[in-house]
């Protein structure tokens, strides 16, 4: 990667195409993003410790589910999938986002020729492939650890679900990043909301030992629509191909809210002052 | 330091080469033609005017410097010029386009140092060069980037582990990277020690000689005076004074001052009318006289000196400095 290999192959003096400045941008913003060690302990390292620490404590328990009853060890594997998948998409994204806002990262390439589609195709792709990292690794110590694994007749529900939340949880990182003035205040605020809103979602508690109008809260928030999403995958009682279409068109409104959002107020400028 | 200097100064050589090379039969470098041109710029910020009707003219191949005090609308300025900011009035040209309108071919010829900018922690310096290259349509080598700027030794480092001198650097060396024509730098050695002043000032001196057009803002009077072919002074969001390092403010045609103490029981009315002329205070036997022509005044003093076989040894001539005119020009009621 050095100059020369940027500019040989398109005649001298032309500006790069679209693609190729996305994924010159990508390869870049996943180096920052490997080389950063609390990027790669929060959205790699801290999920699968959830798992084993709730998977463990609950290894015998089963727990209230649509149909039935299952595994509660088996439960906590498509709620830590959303999780995990969040923490990628979702939070990382937002603090990494706010944080190139902030110290003047995005003003100086504001300078050169760069679209502004470039930078934020470039980090949503980072974003999307960091979160089938996780959920992939999930899905193994969930197999191998606790024999949680997804019918044949689920598993593209499943896929669909994965991409579709990263996808939606992506705009809404975008759009919480525009929202947030100093880099100090990133990862307060984006913890403010997927911690309480993972609670009320089925992610730590399964939604059925809430209490009612907790889980009735829980329902506004697209959280817990990737939860039940996911869990339709792995429940032994779900019939059919386990498309929940209703959670991903909740999903998809939030998406599209947060798409609206960032596009309207992406800024290359800090906002702090 | 020397060393440093010279690494620079070698590097230099192929790339004044290398743009030679690049210019089309026929065409002079830095030709001089306009390459910023402001009419009338005004811009306000909640009914306050940060920047109060400005005209300027940069022509190609020159160093402009724009000096003024913190506040003095400085930043706002250059910031409407870089295309990050709209004005409320008035018009601006930067290399024949509206800032405001510019579009990708606009970037690609120009090259900014932001006063304030963090690098990209998590890369190399090369890295870093290296991805900023690949933004533009013709960019210039890395590796000879690096050395101009002189972060060979660095270009392994992460951005965040550099110290402040070095990231500075690095801001030069990304700014130059597209091989823009037109520079901004935005107090670029704020914050420096005065070796690694030094070097930054050789850098941007080498640029000039590849015939890049600089806009440079500073607080630095001795860095405006070496660098800048031509300066301007913003004061309160007016351009107060405009001209060469010499000749800013009058600077040129000021009266000097002279002082010297005379010896003990010596009285200043003594001295020849030449001299006496031109006292404007005595103090202690401290004489301090002002001539537009110092010399006719110092000839007078030295003829008198030597026939009462008087020493004068303490006698000083002093010029208005950069530093006095501009003191001048900035204070005031505001």
């Amino acid at each position: 990667m050095t100059a020369a290999t940027g500019h040989q192959g398109r005649a001298a003096g032309t500006q790069r195409q679209l693609p190729g400045l996305i994924a010159h941008e990508f390869g870049s913003d996943f180096r920052c993003f490997e080389r950063n060690v609390q990027s790669v302990f929060f959205t790699l390292v801290l999920p699968v410790l959830f798992l084993v620490i709730l998977a463990s404590i609950f290894r015998n328990a089963t727990v209230k589910v649509p149909g039935g009853i299952m595994q509660e060890s088996v439960y906590y594997v498509p709620g830590i999938i959303a999780f995990g998948l969040i923490a990628a998409a979702f939070s990382n994204l937002t603090v990494t986002v706010v944080r190139n806002r902030e110290s003047g990262i995005y003003k100086r390439r504001r300078a050169t020729p760069l679209p502004a589609s470039a930078v934020i195709a470039g980090r949503a792709l980072v974003a999307i492939l960091t979160a089938l990292a996780i959920t992939v690794l999930l899905l193994v110590v969930g197999w191998a650890a606790y024999g949680a694994s997804i019918p044949g007749r689920t598993a593209p529900a499943f896929v669909v679900d994965v991409v579709v939340g990263a996808a939606v949880f992506c705009c809404l990182g975008f759009a919480v990043a525009s929202l947030i003035r100093t880099v100090d205040a990133a990862q307060p605020v984006v913890q403010a909301i997927v911690l309480p809103l993972s609670f009320i979602s089925g992610v730590f508690i399964a939604t059925s030992e809430l209490p009612g109008w907790l889980a009735g809260i829980g329902k506004v928030f697209p959280v817990e629509h990737l939860v039940a999403a996911l869990l339709a995958a792995y429940n032994p009682h779900t019939t059919g191909s386990g498309f929940r279409w209703g959670d991903l068109a909740v999903l998809a409104v939030w998406g599209a809210a947060g798409l609206i959002i960032a596009v309207r107020r992406f800024n290359w400028l800090p906002r702090g002052g | 330091m020397n060393a440093q200097a010279n690494v620079e100064e070698q590097a230099l050589i192929p790339l004044i080469r290398e743009a030679a090379a690049r210019l089309p039969d026929g065409q002079e470098p830095a030709s001089g033609g306009p390459v910023i041109e402001v009419r009338g710029l005004r811009k306000s910020y909640d009914g306050v005017e940060a920047v109060a009707g400005i005209d300027l003219e940069v022509r190609a191949g020159e160093v402009f410097a724009f000096l003024g005090p913190n506040g003095a609308g400085k930043t706002t300025t250059v910031e409407i010029l870089e295309g990050y900011r709209r004005r409320t009035a008035g018009d601006v040209w930067v290399l024949g386009v509206d800032p405001a309108r510019a579009g990708r071919d606009w970037r690609a010829r120009i090259g900014v140092v932001l006063q304030e900018s963090e690098p990209e922690s998590e890369l190399t310096a090369e890295e870093c060069l290296s991805l900023y290259a690949g933004y533009y349509p013709r960019p210039r080598q890395v590796a000879e980037t690096l050395e101009l700027v002189g972060l060979t030794d660095h270009r392994t480092a992460r951005c965040g582990r550099m110290s402040g001198g070095q990231r500075r650097r690095l801001d030069v060396a990304l700014a130059l990277i597209g091989d823009p024509e037109l520079l901004f730098l935005d107090e670029p050695t704020t914050g420096f020690d005065p070796a690694a002043r030094q070097s930054a000032w050789e850098v941007i001196a080498g640029l000039r000689n590849l015939g890049k057009t600089i806009f440079l803002t500073t607080h630095y009077m001795e860095e405006a005076e070496r660098l800048a072919d031509r300066i301007a002074v913003l004061a309160a969001g007016r351009i107060v004074a405009e001209g060469t390092a010499a000749t800013l403010g009058g600077r040129d045609t000021k009266a000097s001052i002279i002082t010297f103490t005379l010896p003990a029981g010596v009285p200043a009315e003594d001295l020849p009318p030449a001299v006496t002329g031109g006292i404007v205070g005595t103090a202690g036997g401290r004489v301090e006289a002002q001539a537009r022509s110092p010399l006719s005044l110092v000839g007078a003093l030295a003829e008198w000196a030597k026939a009462h076989a008087v020493d004068l040894p303490d006698l000083q001539v002093h010029r208005p400095t950069l530093e006095d005119t501009y003191l001048q020009l900035t204070r005031g009621p505001r």
